[in-house]
């Protein structure tokens, strides 16, 4: 549906977004992470038409947004990022301005206001002035707005930032829905809401993906490590640096020698599991194992490790 | 075509919502009534021509002020992200709100029409062609200055810059025939031909030519033209 062909985008000398490619299937939910300046709006918007790529191309359903940006435009709807309203308009006059523009009015126009007002719930506020509006009521007007035409790609820019706990579960809600019968691109530079909102998730990282899947595969990828964590009476350094020797691809991330135990913490590849060698050498050598737990790196430790270094250039 | 129309009711839309058209049209009716009327008892005389001169000294901050928010306020609000990834030209939308402007110039312009009102009743001769080739002057002279304005505000987010911006295009236009004295000889034929004033000067006197008109008209499609590629140029920022 969307292919993104080793897109690039320079301001000035800052390469903001560095010959990436990847591609977005139909009735698919898929989060844009990155930090702040990682290039994930700067992405959205050469997807949208707002800026030509640097390099590089964008293709939705076989039109490219260079040459045929206008028929793009069409197929998309556009929330972008702070989610810019004419504060002075009626939401009712907003959404009619959308849906004029994209060529519906008279009964569909009803149609589609009806449709848009039960998705986003915004019974009761339709004939209100935007500016008196909240900002949860505000988000939503936006989301209508981009969903008039009911289009078959959604891309979202920050959709639920600066929005109430409460707010935000409906936002993601309502973007789950969506996501059963549209493409729905959002960016989000928190963790936690793209965990919690989508399938599949792409990192952005100073303009380069740095990581691409559910996030089940992202910690499961070979670059995932489990840290084990033991506590062993009768064992001293020596003995722990002889089982490292002897059991292939541990690594001695802490030892602190207790009482009359030690507490170790090994860290391994998910490739393998070593613990049933741990254990074996723990009989053989007559220690006493108190405690043995295993914890994989979660997706929060894969993000922050993929996003660490560096500086961030333009949002 | 139904784009244009789109973007000129909103913008229309936008200036009667707030109280700023209804301030500049009794302002402007005010201003140019009370500089009308002070010299048109001295005269003595069912004349308008003094209005004539006087409108387009009016619209030299009348225009610029209404013109500047147009695109400007779209950059600053950030909403020209959303109107732009609209399936929309670039073009249209600065044509809509180039109307959209005009038409509110015109509507001020109307508002002077009391004055011709007035002297049709009471005065005695008026010159009815001249009134009309002097209206049809002072529109197309709010067309030049109005493409001007939309010009500015495409520059900047700032709708004060662009109303600095707009006053000083303008004024270009306004006294490049009031400074030709200054000019060398042979640049003075380019100048006067270039300045406001000289094609207006012939339409003020009841003659309608094509030159004048073509002039109009193409001052007006190179503002229109330069704004549209400046908001194109935010893809190559």
């Amino acid at each position: 549906m969307i292919r993104i062909d080793n897109l690039s985008k320079n301001y000035g000398h800052i390469q903001a977004v560095k010959s990436i490619s990847f591609s977005l299937a139909d009735k698919e939910i898929v989060g844009f992470l990155g930090a702040n300046g990682a290039g994930k709006s700067t992405t959205l918007k050469m997807m949208t038409g707002y800026l030509s790529p640097t390099a590089g191309n964008v293709f939705v359903n076989g039109n490219n947004i260079i040459e045929h940006s206008l028929e793009i435009q069409k197929q998309i709807g556009y929330l972008p990022e702070l989610n810019p309203l004419y504060a002075e308009m009626k939401v009712y006059e907003y959404l009619k301005f959308h849906a004029e523009i994209r060529g519906i009015v008279g009964h569909n126009f009803k149609k589609a206001l009806e449709r848009v007002v039960v998705d986003c719930a915004m019974q009761g506020i339709v004939h209100r002035t935007i500016g008196h509006c909240s900002k949860g009521y505000k988000q939503r007007i936006g989301l209508a707005a981009a969903m008039i035409h009911d289009p078959k790609i959604l891309i979202l820019d920050e959709p639920v930032s600066g929005l109430d706990p409460n707010q935000i579960v409906e936002i993601r809600q309502l973007i789950k829905k969506l996501g059963k019968e549209k493409l729905v691109l959002m960016s989000s530079h928190i963790l936690q809401e793209i965990q919690a909102t989508v399938n599949r998730i792409i990192i952005i990282h100073n303009g380069e993906i740095v990581a691409d899947g559910t996030s089940e595969e992202l910690i499961s990828d070979s670059k995932g490590m489990t840290q084990l964590h033991l506590e062993i009476q009768d064992a001293d350094e020596n003995s722990i640096q002889e089982m490292k020797a002897m059991i292939p691809g541990i690594t001695v991330i802490s030892f602190h020698k207790m009482n009359a135990s030690v507490q170790v913490t090994l860290e391994y590849n998910n490739t393998f599991d070593p613990r049933k060698n741990v254990f074996d050498y723990a009989v053989s050598n007559g220690w006493t194992l108190m405690e043995m737990s295993a914890s994989k790196r979660n997706l929060e430790d894969i993000f922050r490790h993929l996003t660490q270094d560096g500086d961030p250039a333009h949002a | 075509m139904h784009n244009i129309l789109t973007i000129y009711k909103k913008e229309l839309r936008s200036f009667f919502t707030s109280p700023m058209a209804y301030v500049f049209l009794v302002v402007f009716a005010l201003v140019n009534g009370y500089f009308f009327t002070n010299t048109f008892f001295l005269y003595n005389q069912s004349d308008m021509r003094s209005l004539f001169g006087i409108v387009p000294l009016v619209y030299l901050f009348f225009i610029p002020a209404v013109s500047m928010g147009l695109i400007s306020r779209e950059k600053s609000l950030g909403t020209l992200e959303i109107i732009t990834t609209l399936p929309i030209r670039e073009r249209d939308i600065v044509i809509g709100k180039y109307l959209a402007g005009l038409s509110l110039i015109l509507v001020a312009l109307f508002t002077t029409s009391i004055h011709y009102i007035t002297l049709y009743n009471v005065g005695t001769t008026i010159d009815h062609g001249a009134v009309f080739t002097g209206y049809l002057g002072l529109a197309l002279l709010g067309g030049v200055y109005t493409a001007v304005g939309v010009f500015s505000s495409s520059l900047t987010e700032n709708q004060v810059i662009a109303f600095i911006v707009g006053i000083a295009i303008v004024l270009v236009f306004f006294l490049m025939d009031k400074l030709l004295m200054f000019v060398p000889a042979s640049l003075a034929g380019i100048v006067q031909y270039m300045s406001t004033e000289f094609h207006l000067s012939n339409i003020a006197r009841g003659v309608i030519d094509t030159r004048n008109l073509v002039y109009f008209g193409s001052v007006i499609g190179f503002f229109l033209f330069m704004t549209t590629r400046v908001l194109e140029a935010r893809k190559w920022s």
